[in-house]
């Protein structure tokens, strides 16, 4: 079970390689929108003096695009579930003795390695954003990312195993994700927001995803993890298995 | 229950999409390591019963037996008995030829050095060991098709099941693909179920359901289903094909079925009836063909319509 989930695995990272543009796709529109939207709103943009002293919105902005790459392309790679039925890839996937939950598996962890890559490459530009990471705590951000791109990826799974056409894909995208992402602080914060835009904040499971990204890079060495961000954790984590979950009933239920 | 040595079994199989009913009653056997084909007009069943047989479409237990394994009860144990080939393509255009193969291999638990001989067995038998290296998208659509089948045989089932194989495929192609089956079926004793709406491919099965609107009309072999028919088939052509056939049924007292775009006379030595025809209506005849019945009028014989 371990080898197909491997071999599903490994199909999605080389076909990801294989198709450039859709790496630059993937981490070049979060750059772009972090470059352009951080600096153009970066004297107009106000925030509390706990949350960015020195870099300013670009400073501010730059754990919400981590979250966005993490979004983009773990949600992305999902699309290959639509493509896979379209192309036919799937139906021999289906007729082979798995268990189906193996193939959940190989494509959540698919995606989820693309968008870890992914988002470890945007962690270089940290300097620029007047950020630090250590070596200490990037074993723990990559904690967090994992376990957030591998809740989203499950939650693109639901969507696309669903959905018959990427073009209905990318609809949902815009009326799901793109709120999702909105709504978690990475782009304004809680504090300041309406009334009823703190509460779907608060129930926003991404929040936790850009919240964790935000407590990782405020640290210096794990000694100082904060309930905070363990907190978080947990949130993205039971999110995550809810997602897997989903996707295994998803799966069992419609026959393509 | 079911022999364990017969490659499938269907017994009393019906199955319905909502209202419409797919597949009434439907029952059959095929031998171990014969070549069975399900032959039937687009909408007769064939594909429906393809998707349950190969386990994408669930259908009531005691219905559906390979090897004794019920598809239903024991789906998992099913899959390990057989390969598929689709009628639409199932490779991925991104990955080698190779490459496609060892990800199925790893999918049916194969690995390391097994793995490899049996990928370079696969590769042999289709005659694509040269070109293992290329990416599938390529490769032309015949030689695509060559690696379906090495890859639907790469763990070896008992039994192989092909939608349609040959759509899309030039005659060449077609021609081709269908001597690398023989080899498999000679070399390895493979059981062979296809479903096509080609006669042709049809005919070199050693059995043959011919399925209309989800009920079987004829099973046997081809040679049984053409004799039982008896007699010889003339075609004629004409301008005007329901006046014409209107006059012989009144002239010769003769059954006369109209066809798309001719006219089908079957009877015991039809040839001797030509000269007949031909003086009483040498005006409105264009031309007779003389030929021994197909499983074109195997089809017709049994439903009253013409094939398509």
């Amino acid at each position: 079970m371990l080898r197909a989930t491997l071999a599903l695995w490994k199909r999605d990272i080389v076909r990801f390689c294989r198709q450039r543009s859709r790496i630059v796709g993937a981490l070049g529109t979060p750059i772009v929108f972090w470059a352009l939207l951080g600096s153009g709103l970066g004297s107009s943009f106000q925030v509390g003096p706990s949350a960015t002293p020195d870099g300013g919105y670009l400073e501010y902005f730059y754990p919400g695009t981590l979250a966005l790459i993490v979004l983009f392309t773990a949600i992305f790679s999902t699309i290959s579930v639509i493509e896979d039925r379209h192309e036919g890839f799937l139906q021999g996937v289906l007729v082979a003795p798995l268990p189906r939950s193996t193939i959940v598996l190989g494509k959540i962890l698919g995606g989820t390695t693309l968008a870890v890559m992914q988002a470890t490459l945007f962690l270089l530009l940290a300097p620029v954003a007047n950020t630090q990471i250590s070596l200490l705590t990037l074993p723990i951000m990559w904690i967090v990312l994992t376990a957030l791109a591998f809740a989203l990826t499950g939650l693109g799974f639901v969507l696309a195993w669903t959905l018959d056409s990427t073009q209905g894909f990318h609809a949902v995208m815009n009326v799901i994700l793109f709120p999702m992402w909105l709504l978690s602080g990475a782009v304004f914060p809680e504090t300041g927001a309406s009334g009823w835009v703190q509460v779907a904040m608060f129930l926003n499971p991404m929040t936790y995803g850009v919240s964790a990204i935000r407590s990782v890079l405020t640290i210096n060495d794990p000694s100082m993890l904060s309930t905070d961000l363990i907190g978080s954790l947990t949130v993205i984590g039971l999110f995550g298995i809810a997602m897997l979950v989903a996707s295994t009933i998803s799966i069992k239920s419609r026959h393509i | 229950m079911p022999l364990n040595n017969d490659a499938l079994t269907v017994s009393g199989l019906s199955h319905n999409y909502g209202e419409r009913r797919a597949l009434s009653n439907v029952s059959f056997t095929v031998e171990q390591g014969t070549q069975f084909a399900l032959l039937g007009p687009n909408g007769s069943g064939k594909t429906t019963l393809f998707r349950i047989i190969s386990t994408l479409l669930p259908t009531i237990p005691e219905k559906v037996h390979i090897f004794g394994n019920d598809v239903t009860l024991s789906s998992s144990e099913i899959r390990r008995l057989i390969g598929v080939v689709f009628q639409s393509p199932s490779l991925d255009q991104q990955l080698t030829v190779r490459e496609n193969l060892l990800c199925h291999g790893h999918l049916y638990r194969l690995r390391g050095k097994d793995l490899g001989s049996r990928v370079d067995q696969a590769l042999d038998l289709v005659d694509l060991r040269n070109r293992s290296d290329d990416r599938v998208h390529t490769l032309s659509g015949g030689l695509q098709r060559r690696v379906e089948l090495a890859k639907a045989w790469l763990p070896n089932p008992p039994v192989l099941i092909l939608d349609e194989p040959s759509t899309g495929l030039d005659p060449g192609a077609r021609r081709d693909f269908w001597s690398h089956i023989g080899r498999l079926r000679s070399e390895k004793g493979t059981s062979i179920i296809l479903t096509t709406h080609l006669m042709d491919e049809a005919t070199m099965a050693d059995r043959v359901c011919i399925l209309n609107h989800g009920t079987i009309v004829a099973l046997g072999s081809p040679e049984d289903l053409v004799a039982e028919i008896g007699g010889e088939v003339l075609l004629i052509y004409a301008r005007n094909l329901s006046l014409l056939a209107e006059a012989i049924r009144k002239a010769f007292n003769q059954e006369v079925a109209i066809l798309n775009n001719c006219l089908r006379i079957e009877r015991p030595e039809a040839h001797a009836f030509i000269s007949d025809l031909v003086d009483k209506f040498s005006e409105e005849i264009e031309s007779v063909t003389f030929g021994k019945p197909t499983l074109e009028d195997v089809f017709l014989h049994h439903t009253g319509k013409p094939w398509i």
